[in-house]
């Protein structure tokens, strides 16, 4: 079990290196000299080489690329060009916020979309059954901004009830105990549901189909022999064996949900890594972008190492056999 | 085709993915005026949808804020869209083949390193990729479609590769072999037209996937540029009027959500008719 965990943290270091590699080859590849988009238009060329020479461009290739390398080891990430702040400074204060809203959107769109898949699994046919399928699949095929956009408009601007933007509301710091924590709430309140509701839809779809796959295998059959109760036959039975690719799907599908959450943190302010990339990529703030590509691409691998030790640890055959999957 | 057009989501999805399409193509001829046209800024803006301004002009779902017909826009958007993510996913298939059937019908180190790279661009967030790419240069519709092309290929070289080992082990590949048939013949004859199916399913899917991050990207301004209209630079427009005039909005929005539902339906009925299996509902992600 360990072994493959550790085989599986090898890799996700591979993939770091690699988006590392690859924003710094982008970078090089991008139209138009680093040193010129510092220093903007009015430079002397006795400016740009100088400048030049501060960052290193009159190097040889590899000899910029380990010293790169070496610096994003470092944690120097360099300065963000649009806010002149350290741009580790930015990404630290952004990350916490991204992990909150995407933890707690995964736990609850998994814990709502495995109730929905298993209710269908067990009116496999019925009225009830397609209504939800339809539902899933237009959730699974509604873009999030835009839902964060129709919600904005019902519960903020009709309802008067949810904030829209940002964390927490500009009387934030005077706020204390339980009050904050409402706050809080809140604003959390919008950007979890729209990333939920699209959740829902994926994961329902896959629980049906696995559940369904589960029923059809002998043991289902040699439970409902015995003459027990289906309710038990699914929860007991089925549900905990359809349970190992639905955990698997977790770690799969969590690019897809950072892709979510890169725009409805951005249609919310939500002060995450998405929106801090979003208005990187806008003010083309380079070592920005760069740096919120990567802090992404790690969230996703250790979140990726999360999944895969939890569906070791949920199926006993995978524990013992090093290649029992 | 006919088993397909029989099932329910198969016949939604192609009805609803055929009448889009003859809208964006006819947008003329369905529509009044061009997309772009504001002729009346103050008298028609802000218009509720069936409303006839005062010239006369009647705007089935409204005007926006510079009295430009919603309709109209939305027609004409559609060409946009539906251009973009039709080239983008091409562009995805042509690769996500090359790939998958190199890596497959390869042996040792090519098929080691593609399905490195594959993995390891599968690893990322795909949203996080575009916007690095879309970052890079000056936004474009030739360059969504080269990026959203660029960040779609991996799963459909993972299918392919797939399908290409299993089906170089069967029988009728050795016979073809067996009657002197090269190996780029015995590929390109033999096993990708047995592969196709896969990868069917996966460019309706990918279809709806590329329409949804080309309005991603319209929508945060890192794509069709305005006064272009594209469903995503609609929805972005819309957002500043939620409040007075939602149906600016909301009116791109939804057509971007049926067209999605309509790839994802015609995606699964295909996969089931093709399978011959019951409507299980799995999915590739």
């Amino acid at each position: 079990m360990f072994a493959a965990l550790g085989r599986r943290a090898v890799t996700g270091i591979a993939v770091l290196v690699g988006v590392v590699t690859l924003t710094f080859v982008l970078l090089r590849l991008s139209p138009g000299d680093p040193a010129a988009r510092l220093l903007g238009p009015s430079a002397t060329a006795a400016q740009l080489t100088a400048q030049r020479h501060a960052l290193g461009l009159d190097q040889p290739l590899a000899a910029q690329y380990a010293a790169w390398l070496g610096r994003f080891v470092r944690g120097d990430w360099g300065t963000s060009v649009a806010t002149g702040r350290p741009v580790r400074a930015l990404l630290g204060d952004a990350w916490p916020a991204t992990v909150c809203l995407v933890g707690l959107s995964l736990l609850v769109s998994y814990l709502l979309g495995l109730a929905v898949g298993a209710l269908q699994a067990a009116r496999r046919g019925s009225r009830l059954d397609t209504a939800l399928s339809v539902a899933s699949v237009t959730l699974f095929a509604i873009p999030g901004y835009w839902l964060g956009l129709m919600l904005v408009m019902v519960f903020t601007y009709w309802a008067r009830a949810l904030p829209a933007f940002g964390a927490a509301g500009l009387d934030a710091e005077l706020l204390v105990g339980s009050a904050r924590l409402a706050d809080r709430l809140r604003h959390l309140a919008l950007p979890l549901a729209t990333l939920t509701l699209i959740g829902i839809g994926g994961v329902a779809r896959y629980v049906r189909g696995a559940l369904l796959d589960v029923v059809a295998q002998p043991f289902v059959t040699t439970a409902r022999a015995k003459g027990l109760p289906p309710a038990v036959v699914l929860l007991r039975h089925a549900l905990r064996n359809a349970l190992i690719p639905v955990l698997t799907l977790l770690g799969l599908s969590l690019p897809a949900l950072f892709s979510g959450a890169v725009f409805v943190e951005a249609v919310f302010a939500w002060p995450g890594v998405g929106r801090v990339l979003v208005e990187g990529v806008q003010a083309r703030d380079y070592p920005l972008v760069m740096a919120a590509t990567t802090v992404s691409a790690a969230l996703v691998v250790v979140g990726n190492l999360l999944a895969d030790a939890a569906a070791t640890w949920a199926d006993p055959r995978t524990r013992r056999g090093r290649r029992a999957a | 085709m006919r088993r397909l057009l029989s099932d329910r989501r198969g016949s939604f999805g192609a009805v609803v993915l055929c009448l889009t399409l003859f809208v964006a193509a006819a947008a003329p001829v369905v529509t009044t005026g061009t997309p772009a046209a504001q002729p009346d800024v103050v008298g028609a803006r802000f218009l509720p949808p069936l409303a006839t301004d005062r010239h006369g002009g009647f705007h089935p779902l409204g005007t926006d804020r510079f009295g430009r017909d919603v309709w109209t826009r939305l027609a004409y958007g559609g060409r946009v869209s539906l251009s973009v993510s039709l080239l983008a996913v091409l562009l995805s298939v042509v690769v996500g083949v090359a790939v998958g059937a190199a890596a497959g019908y390869a042996t040792g180190g090519l098929t080691l390193l593609l399905l490195g790279i594959t993995d390891f661009a599968l690893a990322l967030p795909r949203v996080v990729l575009l916007l690095l790419l879309a970052s890079l240069w000056p936004p474009s519709a030739a360059l969504v479609v080269l990026v959203l092309g660029a960040t779609g290929w991996m799963t459909i070289a993972r299918l392919v590769h797939g399908e290409v080992r299993t089906l170089a082990a069967r029988p009728f590949v050795e016979s073809a072999t067996a009657l002197g048939a090269g190996r780029a013949r015995v590929l390109w004859r033999h096993i990708l037209p047995n592969a196709l199916t896969p990868v069917i399913v996966a460019t309706a899917l990918a279809v709806g996937n590329a329409i949804m991050l080309e309005a991603g990207l319209s929508f945060l301004g890192l794509g069709v540029q305005p006064p272009t209209p594209s469903w995503g630079n609609m929805i972005a427009s819309g957002r500043d009027t939620l409040v007075n005039a939602p149906w600016v909005a909301a009116a791109p929005g939804l057509a971007l959500a049926l067209v999605v539902v309509a790839c994802t339906l015609l995606g699964d009925a295909i996969r089931d008719v093709y399978h011959g299996e019951t409507g299980d509902g799995k999915r590739e992600t």
